[in-house]
């Protein structure tokens, strides 16, 4: 696929880069995506690539990986300009990509997966398995990290998942591998493994493409920064010397006026009240309240529980023993639409497949919470529909074509607005909001969180579950902390902070509540 | 809505792809109208007969219990679930009502048991999907056996003749509405199909239904009572099955256990013909009606034309083929244009 070379090829570059893009252009429609971006990775560097949702990220991994063809400049790998026609070509050049959520055959072993297609052969055809295991031993082993290759896909965390799709890549001699948004749904310690992962990757050679939201990530992880805004190249320069906010400053293109904007709220009734809910397997014994006006956060490891107790709470998921009040009114278990009625709201984890129907439109899923209101004579009013997606649409300041349109065609970020449009609707006494800002852009967070203290001053109580530790600090007036499915620390304001949070997330250094 | 411009640029592909797919959705069933008029149109001209209120009051009534069975079954399909028993139940309504009426009941006392007898079928099915948590394809297929079975433990072999001449008068080709070419039954059809589009596409339960087929996870955390409405749409169906058993006993004159034998086949290929989506959350019930009228129209001229009626399950199956491969024929033409379009430098 390498193209003979029309122009005389570039001189070459001090460390040889091995893939660059020089001036690409990309539009989709009307849409310029990408606008004359240059990016120059070399071997043995990680390098981070920011930007807010919409920025063209996407776009530029997805021209790096064959699914797009640039519309202007050019795709150079070892310094010759190439044209891919396709993701294999890319793979072929040895360039790798890892998604947030992995896709692996659930019901295959690791071994099979990192091998699926082109499994080593005996005699007649027969696959060699045990040259597959001790193939994928061997990369475990390069990694350093103990997955057993026969144990099956189905039931890895997906931590484990991104190890054996990295290890897929390398069973490619990938030479370059774009990590998107790989610890979005990583814990602390799962980060830390993959990051050990990209740094011996980083050792032998490899050029890493690193992108996520978390700025600590980026500063603990790579040697250079590309940022992007509106589709064009702002900067692309050492993250040594560069701060936090100077970063900020270049993917918003403003100052960020307060990423946490919390209000100090009067604190009143008790609006929502858990006694002793147990749900076998998940959580046990958890008992805590949210008053109005509060924002508590629900800080833990992934796995600790909390989202089963926000489900639990909310009735999708039927709690064994224990009690939810909601303003004094007692929730029948295992019905969310009793918890509705009673005042709850829940915004889930997963916002495409439990927050919003996204084959739907933008008023019919802010509608949806509301089909009782929106009624007359047993009809639903299109104009009442249109006026209360119309007026959330306005107050979250969403960025939409028609409110007729599909959801699933707004950017994550404004998806993640609609779902609290959608609830917000409901007027709530309370609302339990699972992991609010994950995979949303900087400038958004801000609006969610602005929205959430907004809204908590007004008398919403809020119970917030978070994985962001700046957000958990930043937001909460009370931090609870959940770990292996129980209540274990319940810190102020005042005394909470990343170390006292994670101490008692992780259970070290004894109980950090008095 | 038809008029999806090319204005909105989309930002990636997967963008473009749903918004396609929906503007197809939409225009298909309009398609289907167009189709149906064409064919109508055509028949006038080629087939003697075709446009006399005799052929016509017939044509319709011919495949009403099938009409009647679209209804409950686009609410189904769209909610992305499907009923494979109804033929089967519409067999063992005739059954049973034969089987009374052989035991001497009044045909007044018959009906409501025949109507209870429907609605338990369909709760047995919606019970087995619900809470027993099997695909509504399995349990029905299964259901499909068991209910023709019992119309034959109910009648065996034999049919049973002798209705009542009133009822049967109103169920026949030749009773019309006065000033109509349209029979009673048919009249009855048109009115519950006014009222099942009002439930789709008017209603909150309309909206959950679309809400339930697209997603069905995001409709049980919007707090719709999911699987309490599945079991609503497979009772309801039940009743309108068992109704058509009714209806069919008369129109015929006669109950046999093997009445309306294959029928799912042509209720499931008016549907998806009429542009329901069989992966649920998308479609109008004017599209099923239409598809239905189009199967209806399409076997009355090749009766007229003296085609033999393997021919005509030939066509209904190829018909069937067609419409559940021709919008994603289109669609995936139309993504192919559009990504061609989109990578060649303009």
């Amino acid at each position: 696929m390498n193209q003979p070379a029309e122009d005389p090829p570039p001189a070459p570059a001090p460390a040889a880069p091995v893939l660059a893009l020089r001036n690409v252009s990309k539009s989709f429609g009307a849409v310029r995506a990408l606008h004359e971006v240059s990016l120059t990775l070399r071997p043995g560097e990680v390098h981070a690539l920011a930007g807010e949702n919409g920025a063209g990220k996407s776009t530029l991994i997805k021209t790096l990986a064959g699914v797009h063809r640039p519309d202007g400049g050019q795709l150079l790998l070892d310094g010759a300009p190439v044209a891919f026609h396709g993701p294999a070509d890319a793979r072929d050049a040895g360039i790798a990509v890892i998604y947030q959520e992995p896709a692996l055959f659930p019901d295959l072993s690791i071994a099979e997966n990192i091998f699926m297609g082109r499994q080593p052969r005996r005699r007649l055809g027969r696959i060699d398995h045990r040259a597959v295991r001790g193939a994928t031993a061997a990369l475990m082993r390069r990694l350093g990290v103990g997955l057993t290759p026969d144990r099956p896909a189905r039931g890895l965390s997906i931590a484990d998942q991104q190890i054996v799709e990295i290890a897929k890549a390398l069973s490619f001699d990938a030479r370059v591998l774009i990590m998107d948004e790989p610890t979005a749904a990583l814990t602390g310690a799962e980060t830390a493994r993959l990051f050990s992962v990209v740094r011996t990757l980083r050792d032998e050679g490899a050029a890493v493409l690193f992108i996520s939201h978390r700025l600590d990530e980026i500063f603990e992880l790579c040697g250079r920064v590309t940022t992007l805004r509106d589709g064009r190249l702002i900067a692309s320069e050492p993250l040594a010397g560069l701060t936090a906010d100077a970063l900020v400053r270049r993917m918003v293109g403003r100052d960020l006026d307060d990423l946490y904007p919390k209000q100090d709220a009067t604190v009143g009734e008790v609006a929502l009240s858990v006694r002793r809910l147990t749900r076998e397997g998940a959580f046990r014994d958890v008992s805590f309240e949210v008053r109005r006006g509060e924002i508590v956060a629900l800080a833990g490891l992934v796995g600790a529980g909390r989202t089963e107790v926000a489900q639990a709470v909310f009735g999708v998921d039927r709690a064994d023993a224990g009690e939810v009040r909601v303003d004094g009114t007692v929730l029948r278990p295992g019905s969310p639409t009793a918890a509705m009625a009673a005042g709850l709201a829940l915004v889930p984890e997963d916002r495409r497949q439990r927050g919003l129907v996204m084959e739907m439109s933008i008023e019919r899923n802010i509608g949806l919470t509301g089909l009782g209101e929106l009624r007359r004579h047993g009809l639903v009013r299109r104009a009442l529909e249109r006026d209360r997606a119309a007026d959330w649409a306005l107050r979250l300041r969403l960025t939409y074509h028609r409110l007729a349109d599909a959801v699933g065609v707004l950017s994550g970020g404004n998806q993640q607005k609609v779902v609290l449009a959608k609830w917000l609707a409901t007027g709530p006494s309370v609302l339990v909001v699972d992991e609010p800002t994950r995979g949303i852009d900087v400038g958004t967070k801000a609006e969610v969180h602005r929205l959430l203290s907004a809204s908590a001053a007004d008398g919403l109580a809020v119970l917030m579950i978070s994985s962001d530790l700046p957000e958990v600090i930043g937001m909460a007036d009370r931090v609870l902390v959940m770990r292996e499915g129980r209540l274990v620390a319940e810190l102020p304001r005042g005394s909470a902070t990343e170390e006292t949070v994670l101490a008692a997330a992780a259970g070290v250094g004894g109980r950090a509540a008095p | 809505m038809g008029t999806e411009s090319e204005t909105r640029g989309a930002a990636d592909a997967a963008r473009t792809r749903g918004s396609l797919v929906r503007g197809l959705a939409l225009r298909w069933d309009t398609a289907v109208g167009v189709l149906l008029v064409a064919v109508f149109a055509i028949g006038l001209g080629s087939t003697d007969g075709f446009g006399s209120a005799d052929n016509l009051a017939f044509a319709f009534d011919d495949i009403v219990e099938v009409a009647v069975l679209a209804l409950p079954m686009t609410l189904l399909v769209v909610a992305g679930q499907v009923d494979l028993s109804v033929a089967s139940m519409l067999g063992l309504g005739s059954a049973l009502t034969g089987a009374l009426w052989n035991a001497g009941w009044a045909f007044e006392a018959i009906v409501p048991v025949v109507l209870l007898a429907g609605a338990a079928g369909g709760l047995l099915n919606g019970w087995l999907v619900t809470r027993v948590g099997l695909p509504s394809l399995a349990v029905t297929i299964g259901t499909l056996a068991l209910y023709r079975g019992l119309a034959s433990v109910a009648l065996g072999s034999d049919a049973v003749t002798g209705f009542p001449q009133k009822y049967a008068d109103w169920a026949v080709d030749t009773t019309t509405v006065p000033g109509t070419f349209l029979t009673y039954p048919v009249l009855l059809f048109a009115v519950l199909a006014v009222l099942t589009a009002i439930v789709l596409h008017a209603t909150g339960l309309g909206r959950a239904l679309f809400a339930i087929g697209a997603q069905e996870e995001a409709a049980y955390f919007a707090g719709i009572r999911v699987k309490r409405i599945k079991l609503l749409l497979f009772v309801v169906t039940g009743l309108f099955a068992s109704f058509t058993g009714v209806l069919f006993t008369l129109r015929y004159g006669s109950a046999r256990a093997d009445n309306g034998l294959g029928f799912e086949m042509l209720v499931i290929a008016s549907v998806l013909l009429g542009g329901i989506d069989f992966d649920g959350g998308k479609g109008t019930l004017f599209g099923a009606v239409a598809g239905v009228l189009l199967i209806g129209v399409l076997k009355n001229l090749l009766t007229l034309n003296d085609i033999a009626n393997e021919v005509q399950v030939i066509v209904t199956g190829l018909l069937l083929v067609a419409s559940v491969l021709t919008p994603r024929v289109i669609a995936a033409f139309v993504e192919r244009r559009h990504r061609r379009a989109a990578d060649s430098p303009s």
